[in-house]
């Protein structure tokens, strides 16, 4: 008999159970109908015989399930158990919702921080095989990643043997004129094979066709797919048409597909190939291109690096060039696109996982104290006959079940909060992360929730079944001895606790060091008065402003009428505004020193004669611009402290000149000035030395106006585009904003504040589940003492010392937890010590902050039981047992 | 009241097969004639005779099909099939061994 047929036997009488029911009912009224006769036969009175062979028969309906589960599946009885925890919750269903509830806040919030994790790190880029694509560059000691200059790509192109194709890219704007005027857009240049090495084609027209990226070849641009719905109405005809790109016709010959990112290129919306260059273009030592390429199959990072490294040397030894110690750097493309986000979306992903890992321990211990206050269902099933294993099942079922509703619930929470969370980001930023479309439910992200929903279900199932094995059925239905089984609770109860309480505080811990660090970030020393200024972005199309005195007429229009607005003090204008980007730097020489070769790169702005003096920075020694210095006249800078403390130490640097080189020929500047240190860079990184020339002489197109106001500054932005296209309607006027908005939407601010409000988010949440588990412990350990605290008190015991022998227990195990979290988080701040900004990450004033929140939390935790444990009636209380 | 013996664990199974082996019996058929073989000594409690019969027919060892008695009820009979004939002998053998070791164990040298 195999267990095929048998299986198929069970399955026939499952399908027939109303039959197989009857059946065995007749057989058995049968059986008792032929007793019954005997006994008559035997001499009894018919009434007589039926009570005694309902006697001998027993109970039949008990009978007749014997017989039932013999044939039933196991399934069944399962089912029985299914309906007994449903009907357990609807009894009960503030406990089965708070579990459900915990679980879905710690799986909602992992998993959605997950959701992004996954989307940034672990899917791949949207390229042909985009682990062959590398980021090409060169490098030097300070900056690891240096573009490539146009030469010396045509050349890395021509001589390598790693690459099956070398390309380069560099971003640029144009003006678009449109029917409603001009507008600035973001463009890509690029060399001809770029969408070849990438694996991209377009999704309408063609790729660049060889040739077209040679110099003085037409102009032809490739849309990107948001510019070809947003600007051309999704057109199919648009191909073969022409955009007007700073006053030159280029033709369409293609768009782009949706699902195309290039996240160093942001949102740029036209790619145009690189068919003319700039005069400093030409020139070897002009690092303008960012490289990328493909790797040939079975050459491996290294070698490409040292095959790139040998020919730039190899360059450099051949065109004497010195000053710059440059290699090559080969980096995966991936780790360009992700590697800003990495370190905080790890830092959220642990501080998501401590959070989930803190709401099952929290579950754990309900469910443990829920099984505890079971103990007297548990023993009356196991004294009536219940199997052990049947008891377990009957748990973990019960577990299953409140694990599964958890699981969903923290699903729903993860797929609603992921979008929202994605939309949190800034548009600016999230241009440069095309991941975060990526976001969502899929393959990664299911299998983790249900690897979460598996785990949470082994700890509820597991917790309570552990619990059932430790009781005795006698002790337990005496209900008298409190002993072993209740010590040894207590023991894995309380560990729970001082564990909860230990991740709570690493939580808290990270999430005050990195909140001191977003203080400490936006209260940095800026060197200017950020407060009540108005800036906006301002470029002249060339085509207008052909000479310099167009341009400086042009300069000096815009400060005149500027000025002369109701409310504003004055106005300056600048290359690029503060507290941005240590970007558009400089490599200065000093005329009369000895040029050994240094590196000596300083940040380079181009400011207007009132700039300084508006931005409220302070002047030092010397003077600032004034309007009339011009390219007429000689070149004169200021510089900041910083690169005065570091070039000319000991000395006055007024009067000193220092010598670059500008649109490739070469300048000297006298400097005129030191100001204090203005933070030019990203409010994280230290302050680069600085060099200010005057707009009048560099003559730059785009600019930026500062524009320091008496009142609110957000209500001069509507005014300050108006009068620039009064001024010039062929202006093309963007990115107005007010000052501080401009310092709270950089990088450096955004991400900081979003680590510090998540982990903040996150540490909140810990906390008030810790205090809840602590809560729960403490409570019930007092209602499971009652009788004792009666006992303690007929003898005479204060209220007082009952206090304090609750708060004690909770005391101790508060500090456990304290202990050990504080060691952990010292540990985890190290780990995250990247994303700290002014704070050690064994800050004292932090840590000494979370000790004393916890001991509040604990302190409120355990105040309730206390007080109930100390208003005790004696009498009632002796009475109860 | 004299409590009479229990079945040895086990063998329900067997003696059922066993009565069978004559003729198609009933539930009550089988335990009266148990009852009767043995003198009145061994009585089957219907609380284990009908899960018994529930595992025997899961097993395929024994057949049911309800039948007429003499006495024009309708009763389910049971039949036993190949299979049970061949777990019975082998069933027998093996209680025959037990038995036969637990006489000698029994009938084993007195001590002096």
């Amino acid at each position: 008999m195999n267990g095929l047929t048998r299986f198929m036997k069970k399955l026939a009488i499952l399908f027939r159970r109303g039959q197989f029911h009857s059946e065995l009912e007749e057989e058995m009224a049968f059986h008792r109908a032929q007793v019954e006769q005997e006994l008559i036969d035997g001499g009894m009175t018919p009434e007589e015989a039926r009570c005694a062979a309902m006697r001998q028969f027993g109970n039949a309906a008990r009978l007749s399930d014997q017989s039932q589960e013999l044939v039933a599946f196991r399934v069944e009885t399962i089912l029985q158990d299914l309906h007994f925890a449903l009907r357990q919750w609807k009894k009960n269903p503030g406990f089965a919702l708070t579990i459900i509830l915990i679980l879905a806040l710690g799986m909602g919030a992992s998993l959605s921080i997950f959701g992004f994790v996954d989307a940034a790190l672990l899917e791949p880029l949207p390229y042909a095989n985009p682990g062959r694509l590398m980021w090409v560059n060169e490098s030097n000691v300070e900056s690891p990643r240096w573009p490539l200059s146009y030469p010396d790509y045509l050349d890395w192109q021509r001589l390598n043997k790693s690459f099956s194709s070398l390309d380069v890219c560099g971003g640029t704007s144009f003006l678009l004129r449109t029917s409603s005027g001009v507008e600035p857009v973001q463009a890509v240049r690029v060399s001809g094979s770029f969408f070849q090495t990438l694996g991209v084609h377009p999704m309408l027209g063609r790729d660049f066709s060889p040739g077209e990226d040679r110099l003085g070849s037409p102009d032809v641009v490739i849309l990107s797919y948001g510019a070809w719905i947003d600007r051309f109405g999704a057109r199919r005809d648009v191909v073969g048409q022409t955009a007007d790109l700073d006053n030159s016709a280029y033709t369409i010959i293609g768009v782009l597909p949706r699902a195309f990112s290039f996240a160093p290129s942001g949102n740029a919306e036209f790619w145009v190939p690189i068919n003319a260059l700039s005069p400093h273009e030409h020139s070897r030592t002009f690092y303008n291109f960012w490289g990328i390429g493909r790797l040939r199959d079975g050459v491996t990072t290294r070698s490409a690096q040292a095959e790139m490294t040998a020919i730039e040397r190899q360059l450099q030894r051949q065109y004497g060039i010195t000053g710059r110690d440059l290699s090559a750097s080969v980096v995966p493309l991936a780790e360009i696109m992700i590697g800003d986000v990495r370190p905080i979306l790890l830092t959220l992903l642990g501080g998501a996982g401590l959070l989930l890992l803190i709401a099952t321990l929290n579950a754990a211990g309900l469910i443990l104290v829920r099984s505890e206050s079971r103990r007297r269902e548990v023993a009356v099933r196991r004294a009536l006959g219940a199997t052990w294993g049947r008891l377990v099942r009957q748990f973990v079922i019960e577990g299953l079940v409140l694990a599964v509703f958890g699981s969903l619930a923290g699903m729903i929470v993860a797929c609603g909060i992921m979008k929202p969370l994605a939309r949190l980001v800034p548009k600016d930023m999230a241009s440069h992360m095309p991941f975060l479309e990526g976001v969502g439910l899929n393959m990664h992200t299911g299998a983790l929730a249900a690897s979460i929903a598996l785990l949470a279900a082994l700890l509820l199932a597991v917790t309570p079944t552990l619990r059932v094995s430790f009781s005795e059925v006698r002790e337990a239905l005496a209900d008298a001895d409190r002993g072993a089984a209740s010590r040894l609770w207590r023991r894995l109860g309380a560990n729970l606790v001082v564990v909860e309480l230990a991740v709570a505080v690493v939580l808290l811990t990270g999430a005050g060091l990195l909140g001191r660090s977003l203080y400490r970030l936006l209260h940095v020393q800026l060197g200017f008065d950020p407060n009540h200024l108005a800036t906006v972005q301002v470029m002249a199309p060339r085509t207008v402003y052909k000479t310099d005195e167009e341009t400086v007429a042009l300069y000096r229009e815009v400060v005149r009428r500027v000025s002369s607005l109701p409310g504003v003090e004055s106005a300056g204008m600048t290359s690029m505004l503060p507290a941005q980007c240590d970007c558009a730097s400089d490599r200065i020489q000093f005329p009369g020193r000895a040029d050994h070769g240094e590196h000596n790169e300083v940040d380079e702005r181009h400011v207007s004669a009132a700039y300084l003096a508006t931005l409220k920075a302070r002047l030092l020694r010397g003077h600032l611009f004034t309007d009339t210095e011009d390219t007429s006249r000689p070149g004169v800078a200021v510089i900041n402290q910083a690169l005065a403390r570091r070039y000319f130490p000991g000395q006055n640097p007024i009067g000193q000149r220092i010598a670059d080189d500008e649109q490739g020929l070469p300048h000297t500047w006298e400097i005129v000035g030191v100001v204090d240190d203005v933070r030019e860079g990203p409010l994280d990184a230290g302050i680069a030395p600085t060099e200010y020339f005057p707009l009048n002489q560099t003559q730059d197109h785009d600019f930026s106006l500062a524009v320091r106001t008496r009142q609110a500054p957000g209500v001069l932005l509507p005014v300050l585009v108006s009068t620039l296209h009064q001024i010039d309607p062929s202006l093309a006027v963007s990115e107005e904003a007010t000052m501080n908005e401009q310092i709270d939407t950089t990088q450096a601010a955004l991400l900081h504040r979003f680590s510090a409000w998540l982990v903040g988010g996150f540490a909140a949440m810990a906390l008030v589940l810790g205090g809840v588990g602590l809560y729960g412990l403490i409570a019930y350990s007092v209602s499971q003492r009652t009788r004792e605290i009666g006992i303690r008190m007929a003898l005479g015991a204060q209220r007082r010392s009952v206090y304090r022998l609750v708060m004690l227990q909770s005391g101790w195990l508060t500090f456990a937890g304290l202990a050990i979290g504080l060691v952990c988080s010292v540990g985890a701040s190290i780990v995250i010590r990247n994303l700290l900004f002014g704070v050690q990450p064994w800050d004292p004033v932090t840590l000494g902050c979370v000790a004393v929140l916890l001991g509040l939390v604990s302190m409120a935790a355990s105040f309730l039981p206390a007080h109930r444990a100390a208003s005790v009636n004696p009498t009632e209380a002796l009475r109860v047992e | 009241m004299t409590k009479k013996p229990d079945l040895l664990p086990g063998t329900l199974d067997m003696l059922i097969l066993k009565t069978l082996t004559r003729a198609p019996l009933h539930g009550y058929g089988i335990a009266l004639s148990i009852k009767q073989l043995s003198d009145g000594v061994l009585t089957v409690e219907e609380g284990s005779l009908y899960p018994a019969l529930q595992r025997l027919l899961l097993q395929g060892w024994v057949k049911a099909e309800w039948r007429m008695t003499e006495t024009k009820r309708r009763a389910r009979f049971y039949t036993l099939t190949a299979a049970g004939r061949k777990q019975l002998e082998s069933e027998l053998s093996q209680f025959e061994q037990m038995i036969a070791a637990i006489g000698r164990v029994l009938s084993g040298p007195q001590e002096a």
